[in-house]
């Protein structure tokens, strides 16, 4: 098969400092890719390496079966990227942001109106055609600027944080339009803090300190990651309880969801100890990703991972 | 601490904010939700005097905003977006910060000292800002708004682009600065953060619909919610059953809220049976802020009998 993205030791430094270091992953035409990692973990490094736009220090691969250090200009007119700063004109309409770039990407005026309505009815923005950005709500924005980057039709689509500063509902909608781009062929990386999106990825790539931990499914990751017995405790006061949940001797990690406290013992044994305890009773839990993502966060602080360790290959 | 009384802005044909009604008690934290454009951030914004009010009247700490000026002090801000000086370093942003508010070089540098060690940002003090990561910028933001020691401190989005692990000690921050008496007001589209506010106030179309804890909020949700656990994650396409107001996906978990318990149960039921879906589990379950966010957002508000 061959991969949408395969790279080799993918690094880059900026100065004393490795951004990414030492990044091999292949990605499947077709799936969408959760890129996840605590804040300056490399993640938007990473991406910006792969659209051609930062020379890597050292490593190959290929994007779209071109090199990524010869051929970055053939990348280019065939990927989408969406940045963390939505790329629109807040004096120009909707619709004039939509020709611009359709301009800008070279559509032919015989296909630039058709491709135009179909971009407005996928950011549900018919209707709105002559509103100034600067008037959108950001999930409204947020859409428009997905439209705008995928006006030519990319193979790839790079969204870096597509929706921080979204509302719940608004980001269900974006995610939709993902999914059935993806349905229709199209490769997706994607950024997120959210972990309901990272669980509707096909895969997903946990990056900390510029480093690939992991690249799997999410049910995978959490079989993976969490060993132990995780419960779930729901508490009046869990913030100013966690840190006495936390120093039992018998309990691994403690963490905060909401007004609940999830509690990874060591054995199923401990459960009644854990309930006498805190006076509660403990609910036995699927760990959730955001439960992987603490623990492999967390790992750093804790000395970090052995060096050999890269589970990029599929 | 404040009180807003009916309070219309609106920006040329866009009605931002319509008579929207709140009020906040000393000592509290309160959540502002809310759809996107619903108006979040232009209350915000006319609460600490930044943008004036078309009509009604807002009140802080009992006196008018228009007053406010010799009370400045007693309000703290943290905006949306990071807007302090990358170029800058820690330090030196906070005496900038400082400095405006006319305190003196000795007072801020005790201050500092004082709040970079709650904020966890003392070893990184001449660190420029641009420097730092993303939850660390909003852990600065913070400590600038805490300079004048404020009564009232109103946060817009203050977890905003943060990851998980550093979303989770932010809130911790806040949890501390609330016991030493601060009163919170913020607004996050974070459900999970929403639950750890003591009052959650739902804003709509410019209108506060709804004002209660979360606690309450989940005790008197009209609609039952129902999960279903798959073995294996495949497409469920129950949007279009009858009686089934809102489906989300969480991997191999499907939640669902319905109108009815017995009807809910039902369709699904015939759902799994009909599309040859073994093993999977239905069970009834505790609704979350999301569900009741989804559940106001999308209309349901007119169906909730408000107190």
């Amino acid at each position: 098969m061959e991969y949408a993205i395969s790279t080799q030791g993918l690094t880059r430094r900026f100065g004393n400092f490795t951004a990414v270091d030492n990044l091999s992953m292949d990605i499947i035409p077709g799936e969408i890719c959760g890129f996840l990692g605590p804040n300056g973990a490399g993640k938007s490094t990473a991406i910006r390496m792969l659209c051609g736009i930062l020379a890597p220090s050292s490593g190959t691969g290929t994007v779209l079966g071109y090199d990524l250090l010869r051929e970055t200009e053939k990348i280019k007119p065939k990927i989408a990227y969406m940045s963390q700063k939505f790329s629109l004109y807040d004096d120009l309409s909707v619709i004039q942001n939509l020709d611009f770039y359709a301009g800008i990407y070279s559509i032919p005026a015989r296909y630039r109106q058709k491709r135009l309505q179909e971009m407005l009815a996928l950011a549900q923005l018919t209707g709105q055609e002559k509103e100034l950005v600067a008037n959108l709500s950001s999930g409204f924005k947020q859409r428009l600027a997905l439209a705008a980057a995928i006006i030519a039709k990319p193979s790839l689509i790079f969204l870096d944080e597509p929706t921080s500063g979204v509302s719940p509902t608004s980001r269900r909608q974006f995610f939709d339009i993902i999914k059935s781009l993806a349905e229709a062929g199209t490769t997706v990386i994607v950024t997120t803090h959210f972990m309901d999106e990272a669980e509707r990825c096909d895969r997903i790539a946990f990056i900390n300190q510029g480093r690939l931990m992991a690249l799997d499914a999410p049910d995978q990751l959490k079989q993976q990651f969490i060993q132990g017995c995780m419960v779930e405790l729901t508490l009046l006061d869990p913030i100013n309880q966690l840190s006495r949940l936390s120093s039992l001797p018998y309990v691994k990690e403690t963490s905060l969801h909401g007004s609940q406290i999830h509690v990874l013992l060591n054995h199923e044994g401990d459960l009644a100890q854990l309930g006498r305890d805190s006076g509660l009773i403990p609910e036995r839990i699927t760990p959730s990703l955001e439960d992987v993502f603490i623990h492999i966060a967390r790992q750093k602080k804790e000395g970090g991972f052995a060096d050999e360790s890269y589970p990029g290959r599929t | 601490m404040i009180k807003v009384k009916k309070v219309s802005k609106r920006f040329h044909s866009n009605q931002a904010v319509s008579e929207a009604a709140l009020t906040v008690n000393k000592g509290e934290i309160m959540g502002l939700l809310g759809p996107d454009g619903a108006g979040k951030t232009t209350l915000l914004r006319m609460i600490c005097g930044l943008i004036t009010p078309d009509e009604g009247e807002i009140l802080l700490m009992g006196k008018p905003l228009q007053q406010l000026d010799e009370h400045r002090a007693d309000l703290g801000y943290m905006p949306q977006r990071f807007s302090l000086y990358g170029d800058l370093t820690v330090m030196e942003n906070i005496y900038f910060f400082g400095s405006m508010y006319a305190l003196d070089r000795n007072t801020i540098k005790q201050r500092a000292d004082e709040i970079l060690d709650i904020t966890n940002l003392s070893p990184f003090k001449h660190r420029l800002a641009d420097q730092l990561s993303g939850g660390m910028k909003q852990k600065l933001s913070l400590t600038c708004a805490l300079i004048t020691r404020p009564a009232l401190l109103i946060l817009d989005e203050p977890t905003y682009g943060v990851d998980p692990e550093s979303r989770k000690e932010f809130w911790k921050i806040l949890y501390d600065l609330n016991r030493d008496g601060i009163t919170l007001l913020i607004s996050t589209p974070y459900m999970d953060e929403a639950e750890l506010c003591n009052k959650a106030a739902f804003i709509s179309a410019g209108q506060i619909r709804l004002i209660s804890s979360p606690a309450e909020l989940k005790k008197t949700f009209p609609y039952p919610v129902l999960q279903i656990d798959l073995k294996t994650r495949q497409p469920m396409h129950l949007h279009n059953l009858p009686g089934i107001l809102d489906v989300s996906y969480m991997g191999s978990k499907v939640r669902v809220i319905v109108r009815d318990l017995g009807q809910g149960q039902v369709e699904i039921q015939n759902y799994l049976l009909h599309n040859r879906i073994a093993d999977a589990v239905v069970h009834q379950v505790s609704p979350t802020m999301e569900d009741i966010f989804v559940g106001l957002a999308e209309g349901g508000v007119q169906r909730w009998n408000m107190q």
